[in-house]
């Protein structure tokens, strides 16, 4: 076997070493009745050439040449060449978690620069080295709120990801945790504002809303603010398209933020690994979950990183921790942070601003069309938008198909109310052409007789 | 940016061994954070024309327009490629040596799996791209099921868990809904007082109370104990196996057999399966529910902490609670119409289209005979059609967003191709020599708490060591010295001053030998010269950090000097 770094010879001395007569010695505590006395069946071993035949053959079953306006959650934006020569570096891929400050320190620094990058994103004090990804990060932070206000509620806005809301409703499940959903003022797209205020009690721990929010709409955050804090509820805001914050406001009036940063630089990987993210304010850090990066000194006055407050964490506090979270998706932050210094500071407006641009100049020509309309104008977006046909989507996407274009997805499936809507995404990888390409298949509606 | 020239102060400390030495006078040594080396104007970008109108963006945005843009580095690419470089060469790392930190199984990462996930049409295929142009993939996470539940002798399995303790948490979730379907919900997790810290913080999320269990004088479960504190408030019992201490419940079954008895059920947390694949299932010996760290059994890279991949495995009874939602396969020529319309012409006919004729070759010796007593698993497409059911009204629902991280599961995949059923087996049986090897060497020297056969680990304490002031803390220090990442500090909690070695099957005889050799080193050392083991170590870029000051002042954060 080509991974093992042991002839049979050594197998043979070393036994002899340890005193045993043969490998069976050494299992001899298992009960024979449960020893497996057969091959596993599974695939014989397989050359590394058979392997890539494999893969490489799953991955055409795909169909990789297809365009799509999918957006909903995991975006598809270009990725630096860099990012994947730095990660696969053995350095960073083969080691683990940074007990051991000595010889860590370049996870360590890595991780402190994440802190500190998604800290400016988004306009919080503190960020913590991740999550598994933002619906199990908006769980968490509903948890920690509920942790700091010592309050059991909370109010949940329609418009946060239905897959983030069903996460948060596993998480609560067991918890006596009652949460009240808030629905979303048609026009706009936004969060009802009003039956918000109404949601929200003195016994509500926090409001969780989206912005971008799932329909693509920027929540007006300030508002929402307002309200959480004037009955002493926490805010937390859930990021799913972390790009947007190039040129979207940062929720600075929030106290948690739950971010998936799966747009800076992660492969789509059909949904995972991504890489989730709190932040919050500096005053409610030791009720937050997960690992912390954090500056000292050693010895000799030089600075160095260490993994700190672990006090906070199941492996020191263990049914007492804030969570039972261990192991992170450190690697992912590491493609993020690495995504965040090749754009920097001009480049991640530039980008923001060509995302943008894409999804209006598509949302426009979509909607153009006869028989389409934009759904929730009254409202400034990123680069989602939501579009209402005459036809049903059914019948218009496998057109679009024919054309090997992905076109929006259904909201029906989760708002049965949004009949014919469904949610469209152009990032800045999304070409002219493909766009107008996708109109023109939309307009070719079959003439009904 | 400030740089200290001052370097070579470490150096300057007696008593390293002499090959350590090292010249550190370039600023690799002193990267700065990317925020010192920023300079307005310098970028690493470029952004092809825009081809659609430009907007007025700040009309369009309104009062939710940035205005202030976050104050993120500016640097050009090859000063990126160099502060990645520079940070990473301060890290150790499985591909630089032996890394036996007990538990987490650091074992060779392929490189082919690294290649295979980042073939274009698994690693761009969007989440919700319609299911008939998913097939691939969803193959991938039907081959991968099927192997996982051969190798733990399971009935059925969810990829979605992100790691190990969310795996526990989705375990544990399944055995209260069961309970809750069979009318109690019950009250309380037993958990033992060697397991992993995440065992008792997953069954207090779950709205249990953790009941510590005491183990017995051979470091396992003690049955009378055991009988004793299972009753009919008891949801289950999370068994590591084999355990923290790297031993192997001999009495696994009448563990089993005793929670059945009261309705309870064994959960097994699966951290330590590296000393179980191939040899023995857990399904085979009673254990109701189960997660797998892919991470550590199966050798997807551990990237500095993660991502991981906790699969939860359970038996048939447990199935109908299983995270939404879950992958099955419909029948050649079934009508479906999830996606957008018809898609009968998408399904597959049970053939092997699309895949090499080798992965049909039966699996045969080099002697011409047949090996195993059974077929070996088709590797090609087994026909019909892959989809994700929703509509599982017993679920416990879902446990993240989409359906896993699909990435690893490329790569753990490709793992179990590669070796195949005799290379499983041989990998661990490998891990238990190199663990036991180990153990001979060093048993002399270092107190061994627990005389118990051992698996794939071995646990030492530092008693003899800790009576000239050296703590396991101070040996796992010195072994950096000695060119080897620590194994694990002072867990299991049962054993005080506790030194938690897992060497995994990567480690040559050669590389153990350098093991071996450096602790029984430092062993001396402890006795001649404790005073260098507790300073150590001597050989690193920075000494030893004030961990305190960290935690009593948090910087979490880079911010610019006031000006």
């Amino acid at each position: 076997m080509r991974y093992l770094p042991k002839s049979d010879d050594e197998r043979r001395q070393m036994l002899a070493e340890i005193g045993a007569r043969s490998i069976d010695d050494l299992f001899a505590i298992i009960p024979a009745e449960y020893r497996l006395g057969r091959d596993l069946n599974v695939p014989r071993q397989q050359a590394e050439s058979e392997i890539i035949a494999y893969f490489r053959a799953a991955g055409q079953k795909n169909a990789t040449d297809y365009a799509s306006f999918l957006g909903a959650g995991a975006y598809r934006h270009y990725r630096p060449v860099i990012i994947d020569s730095l990660v696969q570096r053995g350095e960073f891929l083969t080691s683990y978690t940074p007990y051991q400050a000595e010889i860590t320190q370049g996870t360590l620094q890595a991780i402190f620069e994440f802190q500190t990058m998604i800290a400016e994103l988004t306009g919080m004090d503190v960020a913590n080295a991740s999550m598994y990804d933002g619906s199990t990060g908006a769980a968490e932070a509903v948890l920690m709120a509920m942790r700091v206000t010592g309050r059991q509620k909370a109010v949940v806005a329609a418009t946060v990801h239905p897959e983030y809301r069903e996460v948060l409703h596993t998480y609560l499940r067991y918890r006596e945790m009652p949460t009240a959903l808030v629905g979303y003022h048609n026009e706009t797209g936004r969060v009802d504002l009003e039956a918000l205020a109404a949601a929200v009690s003195s016994e509500t721990a926090a409001i969780l809303v989206q912005s971008p929010n799932f329909f693509g709409v920027i929540e007006d955050i300030p508002a929402i603010a307002e309200i959480a804090h004037a009955k002493g509820a926490l805010l937390i805001v859930s990021i799913a398209e972390a790009v947007s914050l190039g040129i979207v406001r940062p929720p600075v009036e929030a106290d948690i933020v739950s971010m998936e940063a799966q747009s800076f630089g992660v492969a789509l990987s059909y949904g995972g690994p991504f890489c989730g993210v709190i932040a919050a304010r500096e005053q409610f850090v030791r009720q937050m979950p997960g690992r912390l990066a954090g500056q000292t000194v050693d010895g000799a006055g030089n600075r160095g990183f260490v993994l700190t407050l672990a006090t906070r964490e199941q492996h020191i506090r263990r049914e007492k921790a804030t969570s039972n979270i261990c192991t992170n998706q450190a690697l992912v932050a590491l493609m993020a942070t690495i995504f965040l210094a090749v754009y920097g500071k001009e480049g991640m407006r530039e980008l923001a601003e060509h995302n943008l641009a894409k999804a209006d100049y598509a949302a426009k020509t979509l909607s153009a069309l006869s028989g389409t309309k934009l759904r929730f104008k009254g409202a400034p977006r990123f680069h989602e938008f939501v579009l209402q046909t005459d036809e049903a989507p059914a019948a218009w996407s496998r057109r679009l198909l024919d054309n090997k274009i992905v076109g929006g997805i259904e909201l029906s499936r989760w708002y049965p109310e949004l009949r014919n809507c469904t949610l469209w995404c152009a990032t800045e990888v999304m070409p002219r052409e493909t766009i107008d390409a996708a109109a023109k298949v939309l307009a070719a509606a079959p003439v009904e007789a | 940016m400030t740089m200290n020239l001052d370097t070579n102060k470490a150096e300057a400390k007696p008593g390293g061994p002499h090959t350590l030495g090292k010249v550190r006078t370039h600023p690799t040594q002193n990267e700065a954070l990317m925020f010192e080396k920023s300079a307005p104007g310098k970028r690493a970008y470029k952004l092809p024309p825009l081809d659609v109108p430009a907007v007025d963006f700040s009309s369009c945005l309104g009062k939710a327009y940035r205005q202030t843009p976050a104050q993120l580095p500016e640097l050009s690419e090859i000063e990126i490629i160099r502060h990645f470089t520079r940070l990473s060469t301060w890290n150790y790392a499985i591909d630089l040596g032996m890394y036996p930190l007990g538990s987490c199984t650091m074992k060779y990462n392929p490189r082919v799996n690294e290649f295979v996930a980042r073939i274009e049409g698994l690693a761009e295929a969007h989440p919700y791209r319609p299911e008939s142009l998913a097939q691939g993939i969803l193959e991938i996470y039907d081959l991968l099921q099927r192997c996982l539940l051969e190798i733990t002798g399971m009935d059925a399995i969810t990829l979605q868990p992100a790691a190990g303790a969310h795996g526990e948490f989705t375990g544990i979730l399944l055995t209260r809904a069961w309970h809750e379907s069979q009318g109690n919900p019950r009250t309380k997790i037993l958990v033992p007082d060697s397991a992993h810290g995440t065992n008792p913080a997953t069954a207090a999320i779950v709205g249990y109370t953790v009941e510590n269990i005491k183990s017995n004088a051979d470091g396992g479960i003690d049955l009378e104990g055991l009988a004793r504190q299972v009753d009919e408030n008891t949801a289950a019992l999370m068994l590591t196996n084999p355990s923290t201490l790297g031993v192997f419940e001999d009495e696994i079954h009448k563990i089993a057999d005793i929670l059945h008895a009261k309705g309870a059920l064994l959960y097994m947390d699966g951290a330590n399966m590296n000393a179980l694949v191939g040899k023995v299932r857990p399904g085979d010996f009673g254990v109701d529910v189960m997660h797998l760290n892919l991470h550590k059994t199966f050798s997807t890279p551990h990237g500095g902490g993660g991502p991981g991949s906790g699969p939860v495995a359970c038996k048939k009874f447990l199935e109908p609670f299983l995270p939404i939602p879950v992958l099955v396969r419909d029948e050649y020529g079934a009508k479906h119409c999830t996606d957008a319309g018809d898609w009968e012409d998408t399904n597959a006919e049970p053939t092997a289209d699309g895949c090499p004729p080798l992965f049909r070759a039966p699996v045969l010796k080099p002697d011409g005979e047949r090996v195993g007593d059974s077929e070996p698993m088709p590797l090609h497409p087994l026909g019909g059609r892959l989809r994700w059911e929703y509509n599982r009204p017993h679920s416990v629902g879902r446990v993240r967003a989409f359906y896993g991280n699909t990435g690893m599961f490329i790569r753990a995949l490709a793992y179990i191709l590669a070796n195949g059923p005799d290379g499983l087996r041989q990998t661990t049986e490998d891990a238990v020599l190199n663990a036991n090897y180990i153990r001979k060497k060093l048993e002399d020297l270092y107190e061994l708490p627990y005389k118990t056969p051992s698996m794939h680990e071995v646990v030492f304490s530092d008693r003899r060591q800790a009576a000239h002031g050296v703590k396991t803390g101070d040996i796992a220090k010195r072994l950096i010295d000695y060119g080897f990442h620590p194994y694990t500090v002072s867990f299991p909690l049962i054993v005080h001053g506790a030194l938690m070695i897992e060497p995994t099957e990567s480690e040559s005889r050669e590389e153990l030998d350098l093991f071996v050799e450096a602790m029984r080193s430092i062993a001396r050392e402890a006795e001649e010269n404790p005073e260098l083991v507790k300073t150590a170590p001597h050989s690193t870029r920075v000494s030893r950090l004030d961990e305190v000051q960290a935690a009593r002042k948090p910087i979490l954060r880079w911010k610019p000097e006031k000006q």
